[in-house]
């Protein structure tokens, strides 16, 4: 520093700066993390007001509870001494451009050198360059967007099923169903925007890899508020399956519209059936409808700190007064993960946390996680509920469902 | 057709589609063209259908050519008021009340919250520049949207009437008994407009306002009466509007720019002060939608509207050229 100062003649306030760009550019390079006496601190930027305000809460309960039940179960073991778990939170707003300025708060600010993802993929994708900028590992439960693990990321790693994933299982579903796939049309109606077109492109390379023929190929504009060209469609091509994917609005406007226009069809997939909650608004015209989810209450999976998914649920349900919908039961096994890494990295070195993550392989009471080079969870399918009586009910995959399909939907007129 | 439209389309059309995977939507547009050929019953459907979308832009697009042409004010809060409708609806439907209360309810509430904010701050800005009250409207939808993202979170919201569907044609083309409340009251309630500016007291005071501002005032008009009025008439309209779209399709805190623009181009369309043109202008565009959706698939919707209302105003604009006239 002398050197410097002395060769450039820099004068106090020059050198302030100086030395303020250089604590903030090589600080992250010996990052170690917030670590302050006996507890560790994550940091995560969430969507507590705007238009995610709904998820994001969801997220951050899920958070909430992974964190308490880690500190009730005697926390963190690093090294020889344990730690308990705090998360530093901040609202986003909804807003990619908010949530990049608060992880570089985060990480410069705040010293946090572990984050939890934001809700949803927009976010996310607008957050990674940032912690892979510091190098700081970014463990996110609510961002799917498969385009988010196409950039050669090493510091991202997520939790849940990928886009792409969502409704192939309704593709695999119909063809098992009928056992002629290549007879099978679908009709596809996916909202305009990354997320939604990642489903259908999962949806198309299924049903090109089976032989099936796609009638429909419809993009939905965000702010589309009517489906009844695309209806029109449906009911004069009549496919086997009609497969609509357009987040809240077009599942409600799916299931509002098909009842109303009176559409027939054996099979209709959706997703974000529970944040339209079809059940609760639309009764009996929402049955027979197939829903995308990421996790199940009526699941397998079991874990040492919530036991089996359903004590998950329950558990929740105790804490927040609601049924937990899959985002914040994958924000809850986000804590897991991190808990499991550290634990195996005996160290707060975030290069080596990075290597813990990425080598995890383990059951948690929302599936099996293990990710793959880019940093995606390999281990954990989709499954597809179906309303069933005004319940949701598992139908596939068939390895897990706990109900029976039903299959085909009659027509309106017998309904 | 005869009596078994959709077989006859099924089998006809089936065949002649191929695997679209690597279509074009050249191809993808002839198919649905042959569609419309072959089984001439969808485009009674989407013609049908597209007329009672249409309905609902011409209730808001009203408030909106009233206060433009009135308060010379672009009432980029109108999509918020439509919103804003459907949400009081629902809380008329949490109360245990009819749905279809929801539409009185609705226009009232929202005619009192538009004297309100004329009151608080358009009051402010109605004889200043436009840009000024471009921004203050702006800042009104805003804000309106994230209250009510605070007040009732961003779950997207709908209200099942039970009025059913009526269908024809074996079932081919349905008409939802809610869209036709709505049609009906769109074309009614213009009626009444109408009426009410062309006879009523304070109708023709909105008239002679609109004309001249200052004259009114000289003649012993309160035209921030006028103004409050007409602003909260407005308000009640998109209120109207909003309570039919909770219930025929559904509202969340943030659907409010599509309406606003969508209003704003049945206006541009229509020309100012042209109540019959708002009308004509809105069940065409909402038509004319549905069958670009249907032909050129829904991504291109929104876009051929546009395109349809530039063609418009160009066509319009040579027509009147050549008539030695001006747009008014």
């Amino acid at each position: 520093m002398m050197n410097i100062k002395i060769k450039f003649s820099i004068t106090g306030k020059k050198y302030l700066c100086l030395a303020a760009w250089l604590t903030l550019t090589f600080l992250p390079l010996s990052a170690v993390s917030k670590v302050e006496g006996d507890t560790i601190t994550l940091g995560a930027a969430i969507s507590l007001t705007g238009k995610y305000a709904t998820n994001g809460k969801h997220t951050k309960n899920g958070y909430d509870l992974g964190m308490k039940i880690i500190n009730d179960s005697g926390g963190i073991k690093v090294g020889k001494k344990t730690y308990k778990l705090a998360i530093k939170y901040y609202d986003d707003e909804s807003t990619p451009a908010r949530g990049v300025q608060l992880a570089e708060r985060l990480i410069n600010q705040d010293g946090i050198r572990f984050l939890l993802g934001p809700y949803g993929s927009g976010l996310t994708k607008a957050m990674a360059p940032i912690t892979e900028k510091y190098k700081v590992p970014m463990v996110e439960a609510n961002g799917a967007s498969l385009s988010l693990f196409n950039n050669g990321y090493r510091y991202l790693f997520a939790i849940l099923s990928t886009t792409e994933q969502y409704l192939q299982t309704a593709v695999s579903l119909i063809a098992d169903t009928t056992g002629k796939p290549e007879k099978i049309r679908i009709a596809g109606a996916f909202e305009n925007d990354p997320f939604s077109q990642d489903i259908r492109n999962g949806v198309f390379d299924d049903a090109k890899r089976l032989g099936m023929k796609m009638v429909i190929d419809d993009k939905l504009p965000p702010d589309l508020n009517d489906m009844s060209a695309t209806l029109t469609k449906v009911k004069a091509l009549r496919p086997d399956l009609l497969v609509v994917s357009g987040h809240a609005k077009g599942a409600a406007l799916a299931i509002r519209q098909i009842s109303d226009m009176k559409v027939n069809v054996p099979m209709l997939a959706l997703t974000h059936c529970d944040s339209a909650d079809i059940i609760g608004k639309f009764g009996k015209a929402a049955e027979y409808a197939l829903c995308a989810s990421q996790w199940d209450r009526s699941l397998a999976y079991k874990d040492q700190f919530f036991g089996s998914a359903e004590n998950f649920a329950q558990r929740f349900e105790k804490n927040f007064g609601y049924t937990p919908p899959y985002q914040a039961a994958e924000s809850a096994a986000a804590l897991l993960v991190y808990k499991d890494a550290l634990e195996r990295a005996g160290s707060f070195e975030t290069e080596q946390v990075r290597d813990a993550i990425a080598a995890t392989d383990m059951q948690t009471f929302y599936g099996n996680i293990k990710f793959d080079a880019t940093g995606k969870n390999i281990a954990k399918p989709m499954v597809l509920y179906q309303v069933q009586d005004g319940q949701y009910k598992v139908v596939a995959p068939t390895k897990w469902a706990a109900s029976q399909l039903r299959w085909p939907t009659p027509p309106w007129h017998q309904r | 057709m005869g009596s078994k439209p959709a077989s006859l389309a099924h089998t006809t059309l089936a065949s002649t589609l191929v695997p679209p995977l690597t279509n074009t939507n050249n191809i993808i547009m002839l198919d649905n063209l042959t569609i419309l050929i072959d089984a001439p019953v969808f485009i009674v459907d989407l013609l049908v259908n597209g007329i009672l979308i249409g309905a609902i832009f011409v209730l808001a697009a009203y408030g909106m050519a009233l206060v433009w042409g009135v308060m010379n004010i672009i009432n980029v809060a109108q999509g918020e008021y439509v919103m804003l409708g459907g949400f009081v609806t629902l809380l008329v439907v949490k109360a245990g009340l009819h749905p279809l209360w929801g539409i009185p309810i609705a226009a009232c509430v929202l005619f009192i919250l538009g004297l309100i904010l004329y009151r608080l701050i358009l009051y402010r800005v109605v004889d200043r520049d436009i840009f000024i009250s471009l921004l203050a409207t702006f800042g009104i939808s805003i804000l309106l949207a994230q209250l009510i993202n605070q007040l009732f979170g961003a779950d997207v919201q709908t209200i099942d009437p039970g009025l059913g569907t009526w269908h024809f044609m074996d079932g081919m083309v349905t008409v939802s008994v809610t869209k036709v409340i709505a049609f009906s009251l769109a074309l009614g309630l213009g009626l009444c407009l109408w009426f009410f500016l062309k006879h009523a007291r304070i109708g023709q005071a909105i008239r002679a306002t609109a004309q001249n501002a200052q004259a009114a005032r000289i003649l012993g008009i309160d035209t921030h009466r006028v103004y409050a009025i007409t602003y909260g008439i407005n308000a009640a309209l998109c209120g109207t509007a909003g309570s039919l779209v909770i219930m025929a399709w559904a509202v969340h805190p943030y659907m409010g720019l599509p309406y606003t623009v969508r209003s704003f181009m049945v206006v541009i369309v229509a020309g100012l002060g042209n109540l019959p043109g708002v009308v004509l202008a809105g069940l065409g565009l909402g038509a004319a939608e549905n069958f670009a959706g249907f032909i050129a698939g829904t991504e291109f919707q929104i876009a051929f509207v546009f395109l349809l209302m530039i063609a418009i105003l160009i066509w319009r604009n040579r027509a009147l050229k050549r008539q030695r006239r001006y747009l008014k």
